[in-house]
């Protein structure tokens, strides 16, 4: 039985310890927002944050994570949607598909918490998360108004 | 037993109704759907149903997948509905109430850029005869003629009396009314919510992780599958050995899966998954285990010279014209294989019973996922439903053919009553697309002694999508799709060039990997051979590759008009700025597919080590009428980055006959570091209707090809190109 600290909340886990974190996140605390693409950390749809860090869940075994250790995923980055980066998507219609948005907006967050002022270099290098839909640009200038946004307010 | 199931039925049909939200209409048995406008349904007609409270739920029979179209859709209802645009939201009728009310919404198949295109006129009547009803409505009740009311904004107004209503209080009164039989639809200059730049209406949910897609879905006592088909096409399932992974925690069943695959189902996907991968098999993989990229490449090549072809497109004598011509250009390219490689693997949740069977998936063709299922199930489509969910991405690969829906429903035959999820690894999706056909093309020209082009041979050898998914679509051993974009005239993809002697044709090869239809499908290689070729005789010329084409475009003024505004607003014939000390050259290409015409203009630098790099495109597009500017202009971003990743990286390579390619690991996209500037010019001139979803995919080769030839005297024939050396000599 593993103990994860998941949005605030202490789930216990009844799962093989090799499980890696994502499909503990889907299949059995049921927050489904966190997607599986690649199984193989290459496209970040699975992205989530372990203390504050952007991590790819799909390649981490579920042992690696302690219950100390706070995960955040896209269900908890704000509660009502608000996190800056969330509002900033909004405003520029970013997803298409949004199948790998989750993972592209918890990256996002990430980078910005690190470097709240992010150059246009730092995004484009920061964010390497694949999107098939192409948002690419869309990505860049929502993470670009966030940043302002964060700064203003 | 049936009772169990009923219990169970309606135990999850709550939950799977509030997972999806108002995008589906939750469960109904076709029955009760065949009973249109019922007295609790405030519908007036199959595309609009508005609410006492004034909620407007515009009905979208196409499927949305990123591409926007449940938005502009739902933008030409409420145009011609004059709707308070806040007030609407949207949802999918089933293809089972398709079927039941004799296919009240028409075509619901998603692909070739036809959502907006093909069903514009249909559901624009629908809106204005929702709107016409509503006004009847309120000057019955007004005892005033209805063309003394208008209605704007959901409300009708009787400006003599000074009296108004909103629609929701109207909608009953309305829906009793019979449909009026002659619609006039609004001139599209004077739209006020279609054409313009709205948000779209599913972001939100998009943010937050609210949004189900089916890889997501839960239903109570539901169990997941994974599975393994035979890596071989065509290969079978010899044998496997159950026994040794039905110990492993959470495995319920092993199950055989037609002829060709073995799923395992467990509690959950993981442990399905896992046991799958410890699960001895054996395949038998059949003659088909002999091919390779290398057998089939050479089989392509004898075609390029084969007398036998289809012709798709003969003006003059093109032969005689190259053989007498002076000057002669030949050259021969080559487009691989790809992968659509959606970001949500393949999965559909299928409950069998004896009795009925109902399936959860991500389809662009909800009725051909009913077909599926049906002829899966062994049950009578009017006894089977299919719900729809939003795609995590289509691209072509979720329409047509349903593999993963045959398979779902085979496994839930095995374990009745009990809703079984199936979802695709990876690998498995890897292995199993349906793949971008693969065909090579020669190019033989003539130019007279002023470098004037008289005459051209373009034969091309390969693959047939038509042929493997609708071979009763091929005529005399022609597929009319293989001449995307290189068509004599008309409104789909006609060539934008006018050449004195010209011979188009196609010599089939199919080999055995199943190719499908791939987001452009076969405008994607026409376009980079007839654009590149194109570069190549303006060069030969001595010619501005401009001029070049202009001069054979004066009898196609659409194709030309893209083709100007994407050069100009470039910046062509005038230096690009360099980028970090690198010149920058510029490349252009042209075509027309999917009802559109489209241009872009690339600019590229290379470095001294051979490295590209992409900085901005300017693509121009005539799609005839806009209806949402700002999702024309993600698609055209998004096109780049489909048309790029296949151009600089795409390839799926057949050895000992499968697929070697697994995963994005060795199968390399674009990603945000590399994606250029791109500036969108919408040319709306009005007056058709065209795709935007694909077209301009189909540009994003050859202008980067031809600004790479710019930079560097190479001509790259074959893609991907990381596969060319570029460094300078």
């Amino acid at each position: 039985m593993a103990k994860l600290t998941v949005n605030g909340r202490v789930h216990d886990v009844a799962v093989d310890p090799e499980t890696p974190l994502l499909w503990v996140i889907r299949e059995q605390i049921g927050l489904t927002g966190t997607k599986y693409g690649c199984g193989v950390a290459q496209c970040g749809a699975c992205t989530v944050h372990v203390d504050g860090q952007a991590v790819r869940s799909c390649s981490l075994p579920v042992s690696a994570v302690t219950e100390a250790q706070k995960i955040t995923t896209i269900e908890g980055l704000s509660p009502d949607g608000g996190h800056p980066v969330q509002k900033a998507w909004v405003a520029l219609d970013v997803p298409q598909c949004g199948y790998c948005q989750s993972g592209m907006i918890m990256a996002a967050a990430a980078l910005l918490a690190e470097n709240p002022k992010p150059s246009v270099a730092d995004i484009r290098s920061g964010i390497t998360n694949i999107c098939r839909c192409g948002t690419y640009n869309r990505v860049q200038a929502a993470v670009q108004r966030a940043a302002g946004t964060s700064a203003a307010g | 037993m049936s009772q169990t199931i009923e219990a169970t039925r309606r135990g999850f049909l709550a939950t799977a109704s509030a997972a999806l939200g108002a995008f589906t209409l939750g469960f109904r048995i076709p029955e009760a759907a065949a009973q249109p406008a019922a007295a609790a349904t405030p519908e007036l007609n199959a595309w609009v149903v508005i609410h006492p409270d004034d909620r407007i739920v515009v009905r979208i029979a196409r499927s949305e997948m990123g591409q926007g179209t449940l938005t502009g859709l739902a933008q030409l209802v409420a145009e011609e509905l004059n709707a308070d645009w806040s007030k609407v939201s949207t949802e999918y009728p089933t293809p089972g109430q398709n079927l039941a009310r004799n296919r009240a919404w028409g075509n619901m198949s998603t692909g070739g850029s036809r959502g907006v295109r093909e069903s514009h006129d249909y559901v624009r009547k629908g809106g204005a005869a929702a709107r016409m009803m509503l006004v009847q409505a309120a000057a019955n009740r007004w005892g005033v003629p209805a063309a003394d009311c208008a209605a704007a904004k959901s409300m009708v107004t009787h400006a003599a009396s000074g009296r108004s209503a909103s629609y929701g209080s109207l909608a009953a009164e309305a829906a009793k009314l019979a449909p009026p039989t002659e619609i006039t639809l609004k001139d599209p200059k004077d739209w006020t919510i279609a054409g313009k730049p709205l948000p779209r209406l599913d972001t939100v949910d998009k943010t937050n992780g609210k949004q189900v897609y089916g890889a997501d879905l839960k239903l109570p006592g539901m169990l997941n599958a994974a599975i393994r088909d035979c890596p071989v096409f065509g290969g079978k399932l010899a044998s496997f050995d159950a026994a040794a992974i039905t110990s492993r925690p959470g495995v319920r069943k092993v199950v055989r899966v037609n002829d060709s695959a073995v799923a395992v189902v467990a509690d959950t996907w993981w442990q399905a998954k896992t046991a799958l991968d410890a699960l001895p098999v054996v395949w038998d993989e059949g003659p088909n285990a002999q091919v390779s990229s290398e057998s089939v490449a050479a089989w392509l090549k004898e075609g390029l010279d084969a007398p036998q072809a289809a012709v798709g497109n003969r003006v003059g004598d093109a032969r005689a014209a190259i053989a007498a011509a002076p000057r002669k250009l030949e050259a021969v390219y080559g487009y691989p294989h790809q992968n659509h490689a959606c970001m949500e693997p393949m999965n559909a949740t299928a409950l069998w019973t004896a009795e009925r069977c109902e399936v959860w998936t991500p389809t662009q063709n909800g009725e051909a996922a009913l077909a599926a299922t049906a002829e899966a199930a062994g049950l009578p489509p009017a006894r089977c439903e299919v719900h729809k969910i939003h795609l995590g991405g289509g691209f072509g690969r979720r329409g047509a053919v349903h593999d993963w829906v045959r398979q779902a429903v085979a496994i839930a035959k095995e374990l009745p009553g009990t809703p079984v999820k199936l979802l695709w690894s990876r690998e498995e999706d890897m292995l199993h697309g349906l793949f971008h056909p693969v065909t090579q093309c020669k190019l033989t020209a003539g130019l007279d002694a002023q470098g004037n082009l008289t005459g051209m041979h373009m034969r091309i050898s390969g693959q047939s999508i038509v042929a493997s998914i609708f071979p009763q679509n091929i005529r005399d051993g022609r597929d009319p799709v293989v001449f995307q974009g290189l068509n004599p005239d008309g409104p789909e993809a006609a060539i934008g060039y006018s050449i004195p002697n010209l011979l188009i044709d196609h010599a089939m090869r199919n080999p055995h990997v199943p190719p499908g239809f791939w987001r452009g499908v076969n405008l994607n290689q026409n376009a980079i051979y007839l654009e590149c070729f194109m570069d190549e005789l303006a060069h030969e010329a001595g010619k501005d590759p401009l001029e070049f084409r202009r001069s054979l475009m004066q009898r196609h003024p659409r194709h030309l008009a893209v083709l100007n505004a994407a050069a100009e607003r470039a910046g062509w014939g005038t230096p690009a700025a360099p980028v970090n000390g690198l010149p920058v050259h510029r490349g252009l290409a042209q075509t027309m597919g999917f009802g559109s015409y489209v241009a872009a203009c690339a600019e590229v630098s290379v470095t001294p080590a051979g490295e590209v790099k992409v900085h901005r495109i300017v693509a121009a597009t005539d799609c005839g009428h806009a209806v949402n500017p700002q999702q024309i202009e993600a698609q055209v971003e998004g096109s780049f980055v489909y048309g790029l990743s296949a151009a600089l990286y795409g390839e799926c390579t057949v050895k000992a006959g499968r697929m070697e390619q697994e995963n994005f690991d060795t199968y390399p996209m674009l990603r945000l570091d590399e994606m250029p500037k791109v500036e969108t010019v919408i040319l709306p001139s009005g007056g058709f209707w065209g795709g935007v979803g694909e077209p301009t995919i189909a540009v994003a080769a050859p202008a980067v090809l031809n600004a790479i030839f710019a930079a560097t005297g190479k001509r790259i024939r074959t893609l991907p190109l990381k596969h060319h050396d570029l460094r300078r000599a």
